[in-house]
């Protein structure tokens, strides 16, 4: 699959053609109108010029990704273009593609709208120009392959009309058409219902393909550390204010943090983000009454291509100023208004101006995308000046966090609307319309509160508050186990090859638990999967917030966790990215991958390559292929990409001579591309000192985290909460067990092990049934059986000769003083025993097979029987132990 | 009259000399198959609660959908397997069951390391087909392959498979317990059912487990450590002999069981039934004992005598060495002597061949007139016999480049095994003898 586009590109060449068209010497960057591309036995050049659509390769080499091509140029000899990404329906996640309402033309491409994604890519990966239209009617029956359809916009969250303004056609490359001042507005043909429903709810663009937003993308990533931290205190400040509130707090126990850290957060940034929308809206629209209103933003290749990063972010708040205001017409509540930004100074425009100063990570926004709605004039002032003084990213998060406290404090006050505040934000169901477009809304309007209009509006999302709390329960009352992380992975569809078998069904069902002791024996099960886990509360969290910042901030990480076995590690892992997949479902974090590996389920450590190759693109590749495609995937910015949680667990098995592979798994979350984020496990806390290179330990940083031991009063909380008031054992029972398990080990595995044969042993003392306890008999005896050692009851079992062998052994000891002899030494002694004790002394072979014997238990350490009489025979359990047994009979 | 008497008479023997024979062989091969096929008991004896507790955890695993894990250790011959099997088949009876469960039997000394193990697993399942015409792959790909279809399947709608794992201290010294730690694995999360049972002699294999591997087991260990008496011994003794009640030839069965139990009684077989009990408690002792005394008995000797028994006895605790002692010649007797007085004087140091000759010199300059004296080459064509029959052997494994008389060497031969061939050395000469018994060569 892959071998198929690596031949193929090392057969292209590429060359400008012309001269450059414009020269940015402080970046040393040269722009060119077209790139001709020359394949090796063909003997036509391929052109493909600016504002051509065109076909860029990706990971499947049958739907190559499409875009339009909006600048080329080359920067130190790399030639790089800028381009507007479509999306084919493939390309779209799973969850997403209901969405649409119908059944996608196989030609379809979508534009696509999403400011997190890479518009940058590399020239040579532009495998030639492709047609693209614009089609409003039903589509052409007729198949010409090489032309596409556009018809709809994606944005990430829902699809859109299309609007034509977008889309340049290609004839006119060089010179884009004039901008327009005053906003248009259209009577849009609606193709279907449904989707003209949906699309509505979801209209508003956020994302434009602006060019130039590399250096603020990785300004935030330099502060995804301070996120971290910020987080945290958003999602403590949030959990002061749920505990005051009782109401929510049993629906957001512990089983579900995520909810509480991820709508904190989120909220915050929704907020933040709204008010700079609203702002602008606001003042132009003025009074008018609240109903949908939709800016969408022309767009237009770039007249200008020096243009640098630092001029946007000056420019974007002024950009607010445009002179664009709604027409009658626009009151219509199916019409949408359409702002044409001016840009100012040389040309450049910003499409949602506000935004990209902020410095906020594109992604945060669409996980967000909320209906810009009206705000009060008077909200908007007092917000308005931390956002025109602050121009860093750091300070604007500042800002998002005061007004989402403020909002808090307001909503400790009124429990009524903390409760609508926890309605997920579904955007896509269209009876919620209106309550999506107000949750966020009603919140500011509290702070700013007492305008008439806002009353009004809080009177009529007061009737869809019925769906939304029926909605809110639905997404709460959903326990992780539901949401399986299998599911929530894209997946490509298999080839019938790759297909893989399992194990076949049962005939008959599973019976289910029949009694009290059953039903707490399935609960104890190590492989239940508890509703929550107790006692990782706090590694719970900083988990969770490491990794949903790395996904919200699309970068990457490393971190390393250790612990002990049976310390949870890999559950509380699994409950993390159960919570975050929730999360990313339900849009409030983007989406993500999540891969995980196991050094134990490998059979050599460079198998880590093609297992993850495998399960984020399914090729197969031997491990040299792997390694280098995966090298090539993480380090090219390819289009489009989601982030990747990688879990490796049993690290310390990927531990090779050379530390390659430990090596590259910690390298690739640095490169600039890659948006991996690495979660490793292992026993030992100091792994990385012990055995890694320098170079290796330094990739893996300094993020760690330790899992210890639980202690008994963990244990027994584990075993509490996961029998659930299932009444089975005496209290004094599971302190015995909890204690004892403690005092060994700490293992939960052993704890739970340990119960469960409490319980069969108190199953099988009574059968006379009834209602039961496992009490401390049945423990001790569970105990006993775990724990003690069987060697001094073997002892005792073994036969009269063994036994005097045994003695015969010690003898033979104290006579030398060694704790080592020869068969043929002991043997001697054992006929003097044999004598002693009035006994047939036994033949030469007789006694090779006593002492072979007594070998095979492994209560001594024989040399192998080759050597005969000279085989060297030592103790294995302790010469006290021996005589212990001995002596008791 | 007479010969009408006779004509009657001879048909008549014939018929119970044939009928006679054929009760003959279904008595051997009655007992036979008890004693050598492994054919299981009824009932396990002696093990009745680890019989339950298995049992139990089995049908759990096979009706609840439950993973366990378990290990069955005991000393070799403690019935381990048979306790298995025994609870497979009482399990197997239930249609509940037997439709639903999958059982994959490895040994870790057929599958020696996990590749050929994993092999095996999915050959056992079933699965290869569904790998399709593909020639199956690697061991990376089968271990995936494998992981994945157990990780498809769940609690309640899969198959439960039954793990078996016989001599499970040997997977433990496969490259690093992968094997195990996967099935462990799987038997600790939701993944499809299994039960994995492990066999083992050893008495310290958790200490083999790796610490991973190790948390993942649930600890459960079933021993078999039996603390059989003498009395047991001997009902073991009657009831493996005795003849079923189905028997077809009645009579003759119950003539045969009255006569095992009055062997019971007797003092020399309890005797030799006595020092076997001291020696060994397995059942697998007392089978061999019984198959070499079974083989004794014929249509002329129809039931089992001590006498028989008392030779079972003779012959399977005889000594390995002996007959090859018996077949000596006076010479090389007579070395193997002087290489005994060498071993006490020096406290068992090695000796080469010059040593040996010297010492076998003086002796015949001593007793000259009872031994011819032998040439040196003859000599040494002794010592290489003795050494060809690894009765010496030489101390670094005969690499040394040193000139064949003076390569040091061990008697592999303890004083009891020299003493005892002489004595029942045919025509010893009374000088060798003596010579053997002397303090001082």
């Amino acid at each position: 699959m892959s071998g198929y586009y690596t031949k193929l590109r090392a057969r292209r060449t590429y060359r400008w053609e012309g001269k450059p068209t414009s020269e940015d010497r402080k970046l040393k960057r040269r722009y060119y109108g077209s790139l001709s591309i020359a394949v090796d036995r063909r003997p036509a050049e391929a052109v493909v010029s600016v504002g051509q659509y065109i076909l860029i390769e990706g990971h499947d080499d049958d739907n190559p990704f499409v875009a339009q091509l909006l600048k080329l140029g080359d920067v130190r000899f790399m030639q790089v273009t800028h381009v507007q990404w479509f999306v084919r329906m493939c390309e779209i996640h799973q969850n997403k593609r209901k969405l649409l309402g119908r059944s996608p033309h196989p030609q379809e491409v979508f534009y696509y709208q999403d400011r997190s994604c890479d518009n940058e890519v590399d020239a040579e990966t532009i495998l030639g120009s492709v047609q693209v239209c614009v089609y409003k009617a039903p589509f052409p029956d007729r198949e010409n392959k090489d032309t596409l359809f556009v018809k709809l916009v994606w944005d990430t969250k829902a699809f859109r009309i299309m609007d034509p303004e977008l889309f340049q056609p290609p004839q006119s490359p060089k010179s884009p058409p004039p901008y327009q001042h005053a906003p248009r507005v259209r009577a849009l043909p609606t193709p279907d219902p449904t989707v003209m429903k949906r699309a509505m709810i979801g209209v508003h663009t956020r994302s434009s393909m602006s060019t130039g937003k590399m250096g603020t993308s990785e300004a935030e990533s330099a502060h995804s550390a301070s996120k971290l931290s910020a987080a945290k205190v958003l999602n403590m400040k949030r959990r002061s204010r749920i505990s005051s509130n009782p109401n929510i707090r049993k629906k957001l126990d512990l089983c579900s943090p995520s909810k509480k850290l991820t709508r904190g957060d989120v909220l915050g940034d929704i907020l933040g983000e709204d008010q700079d929308t609203e702002e602008d809206l606001a003042k132009k629209l003025g009074s008018s009454p609240p109903r949908r209103i939709s800016i969408t933003i022309r767009m237009t290749p770039l007249q200008n291509p020096s243009r640098s990063s630092t001029d946007e972010e000056c420019l974007s708040v002024q950009a607010l100023d445009s002179p664009a205001k709604p027409t009658s017409t626009a009151l219509d509540n199916t019409s949408r208004n359409v702002l044409g930004v001016q840009p100012l100074d040389d040309d450049v425009f910003e499409l949602e101006p506000a935004l990209v100063s902020k410095g906020r990570t594109p992604r945060k926004r669409e996980a967000t995308p909320r209906q810009p709605s009206l705000r009060a004039p008077k909200a908007e002032e007092h917000e308005d000046s931390p956002i025109q003084t602050t121009a860093t990213p750091r300070s604007k998060r500042k800002s998002a966090q005061l007004v989402s406290f403020q909002i808090r404090k307001q909503l400790s006050r009124d429990e009524l609307q903390s409760d609508g505040e926890d309605a997920d934000d579904d955007c896509f169901v269209p009876a919620k319309i209106d309550l999506e477009s107000s949750s966020d809304e009603e919140e500011e309007v509290k702070i700013d509160s007492e305008d008439e209009l806002i009353v009004k509006r809080s009177r009529c999302t007061a009737g869809s508050k019925m769906t939304r709390t029926a909605a809110n329960s639905r997404a709460s009352a959903r326990t992780p186990r539901k949401t399986p992380s299998k599911k929530a992975a894209p997946t490509t569809p298999r080839t019938p090859r790759h297909a893989t078998p399992s194990i076949p069904t049962r005939s008959l069902p599973a019976r289910k638990p029949e009694n009290v002791l059953e039903e707490a024996r399935a609960r104890l099960h190590v492989s239940s999967v508890p509703e929550s886990l107790p006692c990782r509360e706090q590694e719970f969290q900083d988990i969770y917030s490491f990794v949903e910042s790395k996904i919200m901030d699309g970068t990457g990480g490393c971190m390393y966790i250790s612990g002990v076995p049976g310390t949870g590690k890999t559950a509380t892992v699994h409950e993390v990215i159960r919570s975050l997949l929730q999360a990313a479902e339900q849009d409030e974090i983007p989406h993500f991958r999540f891969i995980e590996i196991n050094g134990m389920r490998m059979t050599d450590p460079h198998q880590a390559y093609v297992q993850i190759l495998q399960k984020l693109t399914d090729q197969k590749a031997t491990a040299d292929h792997a390694a280098a495609l995966l090298e090539k995937r993480f380090s090219m910015p390819a289009p489009k990409k989601e982030t990747t949680v990688l879990l490796v667990d049993e690290l310390d098995l990927l531990w090779t001579r050379k530390q390659n592979v430990m090596y590259n798994l910690f390298d690739w979350p640095t490169r600039r591309h890659a948006r991996l984020v690495v979660l490793t496990i292992a026993n030992t806390m100091d792994l990385p000192e012990r055995i890694m290179m320098n170079r290796v330990a330094s990739r893996l940083g300094l993020t760690r985290m330790s899992f210890q031991p639980y202690n008994f009063k963990q244990l027994q909380q584990i075993i509490t909460s996961r029998l659930n008031r299932v009444k089975a054992f005496e209290e004094d029972a599971l302190q015995l067990i909890s204690r004892k398990v403690a005092a060994l080990s700490g293992d939960a595995r052993r704890c739970l092990d340990i119960c469960r044969r409490a319980t069969e042993i108190c199953e099988h003392s009574g059968q006379q049934g009834g209602t039961k306890l496992v009490g401390m008999s049945h423990v001790m005896e569970a105990l006993d059986e775990m724990f003690s050692s069987s060697y001094i009851t073997a002892i005792r079992c073994a036969s009269l000769q063994e036994q005097l062998f045994l003695r015969a052994v010690i003898a033979e000891f104290r006579r030398l003083g060694l704790e080592e002899a020869t068969f043929q030494q002991v043997f001697v002694q054992h006929q003097g025993l044999c004598r002693m004790e009035g006994l047939q002394p036994i033949s030469v072979s007789e006694g090779l097979a006593v002492c072979q014997r007594l070998g095979a238990c492994r209560l001594l350490l024989l040399e192998p029987s080759r050597l005969d009489l000279l085989l060297r025979v030592r103790l294995n359990v302790s010469q006290d132990d021996v005589l212990y047994a001995l002596k008791a009979d | 009259m007479g010969p009408f008497i006779t004509h009657t008479k001879y048909p008549k023997k014939k018929n119970s000399e044939d009928k006679t024979s054929a009760t003959r062989a279904c008595v051997q091969r009655i007992l036979r198959e008890r004693f050598c096929h492994q054919r299981l008991p009824d009932r396990p004896v002696g093990l009745e609660s680890q019989y339950k507790h298995l049992l139990e955890l089995l049908r759990r695993t096979a009706v609840h959908g439950e993973s366990n894990s378990v290990l069955i250790v005991g000393p070799r011959g403690a019935g381990k397997t048979m306790l298995l099997r025994c609870a497979l088949r009482e399990l197997l009876e239930l249609q509940e069951v037997k439709q639903n469960v999958l059982q994959v039997h490895l040994s870790g000394l057929l599958q020696t390391d996990d590749r050929i193990a994993l092999k095996e697993i999915t050959r056992q399942l079933h699965l290869e087909n569904v790998v399709g015409d593909k020639v199956f792959g690697s061991f990376a790909e089968n271990l995936v392959f494998l992981l994945e279809a157990l990780k498809r399947g769940d609690k309640s709608s899969s198959r439960p498979v039954f793990f078996i794992l016989e001599e499970f201290d040997l997977f433990a010294h496969h490259k690093n317990q992968t094997l195990l730690y996967n099935l462990l694995d799987v038997s600790q999360s939701a993944q499809a059912p299994v039960a994995v049972v492990g066999l083992t002699c050893r008495l310290d294999v958790l200490e083999l487990l790796e610490k991973r591997v190790k948390s993942r087991f649930s600890h459960r260990q079933i021993h078999l450590l039996s603390c059989m008496s003498f009395c047991q011994y001997l009902d073991a003794f009657r009831s493996e002999l005795a003849l079923p009640d189905d028997f077809p030839d009645s009579k003759f069965s119950q003539e045969w069981n009255l006569n095992v139990s009055e062997l019971c009684e007797e003092k020399s077989v309890q005797e030799i039934l006595q020092k076997h009990f001291n020696s060994c408690k397995d059942f697998r002792s007392l089978h061999l004992l019984l198959l070499l005394a079974l083989t004794r008995v014929s249509v002329s000797n129809p039931t089992l005598r001590a006498v028989d028994i008392l030779e079972a006895s003779r012959m399977s605790s005889a000594d390995s060495k002996a007959n090859i002692l018996h077949g000596l010649s006076v010479l090389e007797l007579c070395l193997i002597i002087a290489m005994k007085h060498l071993n006490d004087i020096y406290e068992g140091e090695p000796f080469n061949f010059q040593m040996v000759h010297n010492e076998f010199k003086k002796f015949i300059q001593r007793k000259s007139h009872s031994i011819h004296n032998f040439e040196k080459p003859v000599v040494i064509k002794a010592f290489e016999h003795l050494l060809q029959l690894e009765l010496i052997r030489p101390v670094d494994g005969g690499v040394c480049k040193v000139q064949r008389e003076y390569q040091l060497m061990r008697l592999m031969l303890d004083h009891t095994q020299v003493m005892e061939a002489l004595q029942r050395y045919p025509q010893c000469p009374t000088d060798v003898k003596q010579w053997a018994i002397s303090a001082f060569g």
